[in-house]
């Protein structure tokens, strides 16, 4: 899960949702869907938008997971408790930004194979993000794998190939007049 | 959370199972009284007179039982149900005390169909076996009976549980509950194999609890025979017990099959074709066709593979 927002509400959210994970497979003897994990979020969600002595949850999540018939899944919750699958999204101050970056940018050849996929992912960081990869987070989730976090040197090697991408797509651009 | 707190006011768990379902301990009785002793000295003997029988194979899972509903040496019922569909993928069979069986698979249906619309999927068979036996746990030590294998086929295949009211939940590939069960299982325990085919699985749960029928004082009437599939279940026949153990006491002893099995290598392909036939494209076998000729191949066969 990844969220934008209140780093304190997040937690309590997270540790609601872990709990429930396990609970799930204690009683119905099965891992949870991504989908039924995703409506006990937004439900949750959603109970403190209506009760009295609370104040709603400051946060937008993505959900990212995969069921037992081994289709990625990706659902997107916010703080009124509403949520809706997606093939992309991105939320945050700068949502809007990466949104429209990524509606240009995901085609079928972007997310032909893994290491295009995390380029598309830094890429459409890099929009918005000042001060290049040291302010990236990046993490890759495989059909049976636990989550893999990349470490600071494997997302600055990938930005650095971007870079030396984007030159050689100027130099094209450059000689082309000519 | 501050003002609920305060109020001690709690909000209702649509989640979990339904609040009507009875209080544990709640029953109504005479002031003073335990229920348990009520029970034991006014109530009536409640036998646990059956043979049911399930097992699990390749081509789905098999679930027989008789039909004798009997209340101490009284014959209650001689053509009562006791293998209870719970969904369109699942079947129990039912045996302990009958009111008990069929109102906690009522509340079983109920739970599962509102899971079922929840979820958005089928019940899974071992989170229904999870259910009902937490469900029955929180009346132990009331004198509840509930025997029951629940059957059913989803996603991990053909699946088998045996539920009991103390709480028990055991996976397993055959289980026979009942007063009957030790002579089925004399007989599922001789000739089971999860390589079976369609037919011989059939015979093989009628055998079972036709020899059970005959030597169990409980067990009688007919027998029921039930078929999960991957596409759901299917009621396969009720065939009479008395009917079924004539034709079974006409095919041979196991000694005489042993000298069919060294014949049948030079005599079965002649002989064997036209009933081959006949046994293969029949799913519903009705005693009333089933020749002895029939009934010979059918254990024969399952004796040579």
């Amino acid at each position: 899960m990844a969220f934008a927002g209140l780093t304190a509400d997040a937690r309590v959210v997270i540790n609601r949702a872990r709990v429930e994970c396990q609970s799930h497979k204690l009683t119905v003897e099965d891992p949870v869907t991504v989908e039924y994990i995703t409506r006990f979020i937004a439900t949750l969600k959603q109970k403190y938008t209506q009760s009295n002595g609370r104040r709603p949850f400051g946060i937008s999540a993505l959900i990212v997971g995969f069921d037992d018939d081994g289709i990625p899944r990706l659902y997107q919750t916010d703080p009124s408790g509403t949520y809706h699958a997606w093939k992309a999204n991105a939320i945050g101050r700068s949502a809007k930004t990466v949104r429209e970056f990524l509606e240009k940018n995901y085609t079928e050849d972007a997310i032909s194979n893994d290491n295009e996929a995390i380029k598309l992912a830094i890429k459409a960081l890099l929009e918005v993000v000042q001060s290049g990869g040291k302010n990236i987070e990046l993490a890759i989730i495989r059909r049976d794998q636990p989550l893999k976090m990349f470490s600071a040197k494997e997302i600055e090697l990938q930005v650095t190939e971007i870079e030396k991408e984007k030159e050689e797509v100027e130099k094209k651009k450059s000689k082309k007049p000519n | 959370m501050a003002l609920q707190d305060v109020c001690k006011w709690q909000a209702l768990d649509t989640q979990g199972p339904s609040p009507h379902l009875p209080e544990a301990g709640g029953w109504a009785v005479p002031r003073g009284c335990d229920p348990q002793a009520f029970l034991r000295i006014h109530g009536p003997r409640l036998a646990h007179g059956t043979t049911t029988l399930a097992f699990r194979f390749r081509h789905g899972v098999i679930a027989a039982a008789d039909t004798r509903s009997s209340c101490g040496s009284y014959v209650a019922c001689p053509a009562s149900r006791k293998v209870i569909p719970v969904h369109q993928h699942l079947l129990g069979t039912t045996s302990g005390t009958s009111a008990d069986c069929v109102t906690w698979y009522r509340v079983l249906q109920r739970e599962l169909r509102l899971r079922e619309l929840r979820e958005g999927q089928l019940p899974s068979v071992a989170g229904t076996a999870k259910l009902l036996s937490a469900m029955l746990s929180r009346y132990r030590g009331l004198d509840l009976c509930v025997a029951t294998a629940l059957c059913g086929w989803d996603h991990s295949g053909p699946a088998l549980f045996y539920v009991y009211s103390d709480g028990t939940c055991l996976r397993g590939d055959i289980f026979s509950v009942g007063s009957g069960s030790p002579y089925a299982y004399g007989v599922l325990d001789r000739s089971y194999r999860y390589d079976m085919t369609v037919q011989e699985a059939y015979a093989l749960a009628r055998c079972a609890v036709t020899h059970a029928t005959h030597r169990d004082a409980y067990s009688g009437g007919s027998v029921d025979l039930f078929h999960v599939r991957e596409t759901g279940w299917e009621y396969v026949s009720r065939s009479d017990a008395f009917v079924l153990y004539m034709e079974l006491q006409k095919t041979p002893g196991l000694e005489q099959e042993q000298e069919l099995e060294a014949e049948a290598s030079q005599v079965h392909p002649e002989s064997a074709t036209p009933q081959d036939a006949e046994e293969g494209g029949e799913l519903f076998v009705e005693p009333e066709e089933m020749t002895t000729g029939d009934s010979r191949i059918i254990i024969a066969k399952t004796k040579m593979m």
